[in-house]
């Protein structure tokens, strides 16, 4: 267990491994998706109120479940690079972050389009939605922050102080509609309780949650890659993969 | 604890030899605050109906200016990398300097906080609020000023990237600040907002320079 820990440590065994994983993830990510998709789009009933609007919900909802997530996953992976100087642990932070900033966007792209019909409104200074637009300028000055220094080791150290300090957010964002009794509806899904969205509707939700963790995955494991052989383009391997590879 | 009070010592008699950096975040505030009347609108009722907003949002552009002067300058010439290693602990310089930072910048923009107040319309009630509020909340943004500062002192153009870097972070403040001291100005209650500054300030003042020190040591490395 511990030996498989140490080679996740090495660029090269991670290399190696992120090209056996990829197929699987990003496979499960595009059946779950199609699952989904057909679930929600057309096996789902419309919402009594909402109608046919309420389908944005599937695109909405895990978007912005993942826009939390990344950030998570960014901070914490900064974290273990900070404690236990973990190189790879940093380029996984860092490949986390514009990920995260476009889901962050499509979460709040997407609940504009929702909002306008339902709400009247595209956009409302209500708590969540100030919380995530915040979450997006938090990976914004992630990504500035880390191409601002010309040295790769400080930046990557910076960037997980900076992600950490932010991690504040992510409760905030969290509660925002418990806290604040505003525009946002409250949860739906809970991990303890009962959900309070009908299981026609869950089922579907759960499965586009699921289509977009693995894509986060797959994705992550393709920038992670790239990165490694921008970092580690003197290295031998690197070398030899790339001459071969042209060759 | 000796340490840390002779590290303020320092700064501030740093800072106040060139008394620039005393005045400049002070005349900034009254500056930016005295565009609003002429910007918006000088009828007195719209007016106290935005001042909440336009001093908090004031107090906080001068307070991120005058980051710099206290971490640049010593970052610059390399005595921040000599206090490291004269063995006082990162934590406890940047206790001193956020502490400095808020005697010298803070403090007076909230003892200035009430005539800007009065400028703006604001009734008695809300003015004094609006000064305790800002006594809760401008010690928090100089805490959390210090990480973006550490973070960005060892860049070319550390200035602008301070600014996407902290403005978040403010935000907290900034929304309870403002709201704050708007209740107070309808007459509705405001001790819940004012925890809250409380609250977040504890909260920064103990963590932020754990943060900030792990980021002066990155910059300085």
């Amino acid at each position: 267990m511990w030996k498989w820990f140490y080679q996740l440590a090495s660029p090269r065994y991670f290399y190696g491994m992120s090209y056996r994983l990829i197929p699987w993830l990003s496979s499960i990510a595009l059946i779950l998706l199609v699952a989904g998709v057909v679930m929600g789009l057309l096996l789902s009933p419309a919402d009594f109120k909402q109608g046919n609007t309420v389908r944005i919900m599937y695109v909405h909802v895990p978007a912005a479940y993942l826009s939390m997530m990344v950030y998570v996953v960014m901070a914490l992976t900064g974290a273990i690079g900070l404690i236990w100087r973990i190189k790879m642990a940093y380029v996984v932070s860092i490949s986390c972050a514009s990920i995260g900033a476009v889901f962050t966007l499509i979460a709040l792209l997407t609940g504009a389009i929702w909002g306008r019909p339902t709400w009247g409104t595209y956009w409302v200074w209500d708590a969540r939605l100030t919380s995530e637009l915040i979450l997006l300028f938090l990976y914004l000055g992630v990504l500035s922050l880390h191409s601002a220094f010309d040295d790769k080791k400080s930046a990557d150290k910076a960037v997980a102080v900076l992600a950490l300090v932010g991690l504040v957010n992510i409760p905030i964002i969290h509660f925002s509609v418990e806290w604040w009794n505003t525009l946002h509806q409250s949860a739906s899904l809970s991990k303890f309780e009962k959900p309070s969205i009908e299981t026609s509707m869950l089922i579907p939700l759960l499965t586009m949650i699921f289509a977009f963790k693995f894509y986060f995955f797959s994705t992550l494991a393709h920038k992670v890659r790239a990165e490694i052989l921008i970092r580690e383009k003197q290295a031998k391997w690197v070398k030899a993969l790339i001459s071969g590879e042209s060759s | 604890m000796s340490v840390t009070i002779s590290l303020i010592k320092r700064e501030i008699s740093v800072v106040m030899r060139s008394q620039s950096e005393f005045i400049y975040p002070l005349a900034f505030f009254v500056m930016v605050t005295s565009m609003f009347p002429l910007a918006v609108t000088p009828e007195p009722l719209q007016l106290a109906f935005i001042a909440p907003g336009v001093i908090w949002v004031a107090a906080l552009l001068s307070l991120l200016l005058s980051l710099h002067a206290f971490y640049q300058a010593d970052y610059e010439d390399g005595s921040l990398e000599q206090l490291l290693l004269s063995g006082v602990s990162g934590y406890s310089i940047i206790v001193a300097k956020a502490f400095a930072n808020w005697i010298v910048t803070g403090l007076p923009l909230v003892i200035m906080a009430p005539f800007i107040g009065l400028l703006l319309n604001l009734d008695a009630e809300a003015n004094l609020v609006a000064m305790f509020a800002l006594l809760l909340g401008t010690p928090s943004l100089c805490f959390i000023g210090a990480i973006g500062m550490c973070l960005t002192m060892g860049l070319r153009n550390g200035g602008v990237l301070l600014t996407i870097l902290v403005l978040p972070l403010f935000i907290p403040v900034l929304i309870f600040g403002a709201s704050c001291v708007e209740a107070a100005s309808v007459g509705r209650l405001y001790n819940g907002q004012l925890a809250v500054l409380g609250a977040i300030l504890i909260f920064s003042a103990m963590l932020a320079p754990f943060a900030a020190s792990v980021a002066m040591k990155i910059s300085i490395d």
